[in-house]
């Protein structure tokens, strides 16, 4: 079985700051991490490779200081781990990224591909089902227990608003995951040893015979106009009592403010 | 203080240390009340290949030395020194496979206890042979391809936990202290069980138990050197992991101190935190110069055993003994600087204070150390004259 887990390296703060002329992120002076809710993804990997014994490569696509965060999974169990670095891919909002990252995907092969089901830079939660479409496979999201696990086959939890649904699903297929999933081991001595000296394999866009127009910058529909933090709901009524009562309530709410 | 570590040895200090702090802290305090052998730390020890430090690289190890332990050791024990003793208890019991096993007893065990799938700890107190250890009472006689066990241990560190025991046991009896033999025991060997179970002081995480030998069979195979070598492995054994015990006494200081310095900086009294004052200042220099002196002895001690030197006995001791008294001195005085809030078990320094107190007996009492460290300058200057 081959797994290939998709990491993104983030700014280590919650409050990103915002560069107001270009609405991107300002990433300079703040150190990166790991995006949190892809560590979960990791363990995933880890722990179906545990179970049955599987190739694990890990793949993001960065800048070149993004070798950091790979070499953190080598650290942690990762067999393999590959860049994707190029100036091309410079400035991908979703539709780009997940359109690169799915070429990578094709090209290293796999049977489970397991993200995080959202950066906390982005918070877009697009990039892994986008990867899912474009590599026309099935995908499971918000995924909060692995229940059972084999090379034909895997059984999930998917975390609803209300409750989980279980899910089952023939590889190849796609996975986002939450935190509630797992807890992340620590690294281990022989990996972080192992982690110093692994050569990390670089891709460009001429590996992955890419076209220019579908990249980066160019290849983003997204055009962030403005940024800005939703407004905060006020105002909030909560009616309680029997359902009589409640329903007498509303109405009379309704009545009130001539909604009805 | 830079005592030059290379990169291997900082990465083996900074994950001691992470497990600690993440793992370790939270739960020390609920360790220690309910007397709770760490199993999820093992676990995460294991998984972090922290097991397999001192182990050779080809039976799975890291290959690394007394120093590296010390390392470890130090850094677990300035979270609890119940954790870091049934760490370092696992060292203990296997110096002597390490040391005298075969090629085939390494093969068979060292892997096992290099993953950390497998805890072992070393048998050779009893109830009238500690600091006189020549007079174990525990009987090992031939019969066919065995050796039939009988008698009790006691106070044996890990017992019941461990899977494997390296034991000392009397293989001929009208040769004294020469007729000692050192055997590998598996857990679930017939006639091999489990008693008593201590309730002690302090290091309540580690847990401390009898183990009885009622027609024990170990197979003869299992004889690590030769019959009557038996003092000569608990004695080896015991010089190379003294070390680790001065790093805990080094660990368990530096932890107390922390909390005395951070306690000081904070608590007000007549208007000014009472670091301001002379008396407390006074108390946190001395303890600051005694850690840093201890700390300096313990590795400059592993140092040396990891340079290949054979005559480390008494630089083990002195080791042992200056960063164990330490251990307890620093505890004591960082209490006393945190005055009642030290003696509240809401701070973690009335269980450090416990703790310690350990460390001046196990493993050689103090005293004892300081009759074998007197033992070499007899003979040092006697060689010289």
């Amino acid at each position: 079985m081959k797994i290939i887990v998709c990491i993104k390296q983030v700014p280590d703060t919650s409050e990103v700051r915002i560069n107001p002329e270009t609405n991107t992120l300002i990433r300079d002076g703040v150190p990166s991490i790991i995006n949190p809710y892809d560590m979960h993804a990791v363990e995933a990997a880890l722990w179906i490779k545990d179970t049955l014994g599987a190739d694990l490569t890990v793949l993001t696509m960065g800048p070149p200081q993004a070798e950091t965060a790979l070499r953190e999974t080598i650290a942690m169990g990762a067999d393999n781990a590959v860049l994707l670095t190029d100036r091309a891919f410079a400035g991908s909002d979703t539709w780009a990224t997940a359109h690169t990252l799915a070429a990578a995907v094709k090209f290293i092969g796999a049977d489970i591909i397991i993200c995080g089901k959202q950066a906390i830079d982005g918070d877009t939660a697009q990039v892994g089902p986008a990867i899912a479409e474009f590599l026309d496979i099935p995908h499971i999201s918000y995924v909060s227990m692995i229940v059972s696990v084999s090379t034909d086959s895997i059984t999930v939890r998917r975390l609803m608003d209300e409750g989980y649904d279980v899910v089952e699903a023939t590889p190849p297929i796609l996975l986002t995951v939450v935190k509630e999933l797992n807890q992340p081991r620590m690294a281990s001595l022989k990996g972080k040893i192992r982690a110093k000296k692994i050569e990390i394999r670089k891709l460009t866009h001429n590996d992955l015979s890419l076209d220019d127009k579908d990249l980066g910058l160019k290849g983003s529909p997204t055009q962030v106009k403005n940024i800005f933090a939703p407004e905060q709901k006020k105002d909030r009524i909560v009616i309680a009592g029997s359902a009589q009562d409640q329903a007498d309530e509303l109405i009379s709410i309704l009545r009130a403010i001539k909604c009805i | 203080m830079d005592y030059f570590l290379n990169e291997d040895q900082q990465m083996i200090r900074d994950t001691a240390r992470q497990i600690a702090q993440e793992k370790i802290v939270p739960v020390r305090a609920e360790l220690d009340e309910k007397e709770l052998f760490p199993t999820e730390i093992i676990k995460v020890l294991a998984q972090s290949d922290m097991f397999g430090l001192f182990i050779p690289e080809e039976y799975g190890g890291l290959g690394k030395g007394a120093f590296e332990l010390c390392l470890a050791v130090e850094e677990l024990s300035r979270a609890c020194l119940g954790v870091s003793t049934s760490y370092a208890a696992n060292a203990l019991g296997t110096y002597p496979i390490l040391l005298f096993g075969t090629e085939e007893q390494k093969k068979k065990y060292l892997p096992d206890i290099a993953s950390g799938k497998k805890l072992v700890a070393f048998g050779l107190t009893e109830a009238n042979a500690g600091s006189d250890a020549a007079g174990i009472q525990t009987t090992a006689t031939k019969s066919g391809t065995e050796y039939i066990l009988n008698g009790t241990k006691q106070w044996i560190t890990n017992g019941g936990e461990a899977d494997i025991y390296t034991i000392i046991a009397m293989t001929d009896k009208s040769r004294g202290a020469r007729g000692a033999s050192a055997l590998i025991v598996d857990k679930g060997t017939p006639g091999f069980s489990f008693g008593k179970k201590e309730k002690k002081m302090g290091i309540r995480a580690s847990t401390t138990c009898e183990l009885v030998f009622d027609d024990g069979h170990v197979p003869k195979d299992n004889i690590l050197g030769r019959d009557g070598m038996g003092f000569i492995v608990a004695m080896k054994t015991l010089d190379q992991s003294r070390t680790g015990v001065g790093a805990q006494g080094v660990g368990v200081a530096q932890g107390a101190f922390e909390e005395a310095v951070n306690f000081a900086r904070t608590r007000i009294q007549f208007d000014k935190p009472i670091i301001s004052f002379q008396a407390i200042q006074h108390m946190l220099a001395d303890m600051a110069i005694q850690i840093e002196a201890a700390r300096a002895l313990v590795y400059s001690a592993a140092r040396y055993v990891d340079s290949g030197a054979k005559d480390f006995t008494k630089v083990s001791a002195m080791a042992k003994t200056f960063a164990t008294d330490v251990g307890m001195k620093v505890t004591t005085d960082a209490l006393q600087v945190m005055g009642g809030s030290g003696y509240m078990r809401d701070y973690p320094l009335e269980k450090m204070m416990r703790d310690a107190k350990i460390l001046q007996i196990y493993e050689g009492t103090n005293q004892i150390q300081r009759n074998v460290i007197c033992q070499h300058l007899i003979k040092e200057f006697s060689r010289n004259r």
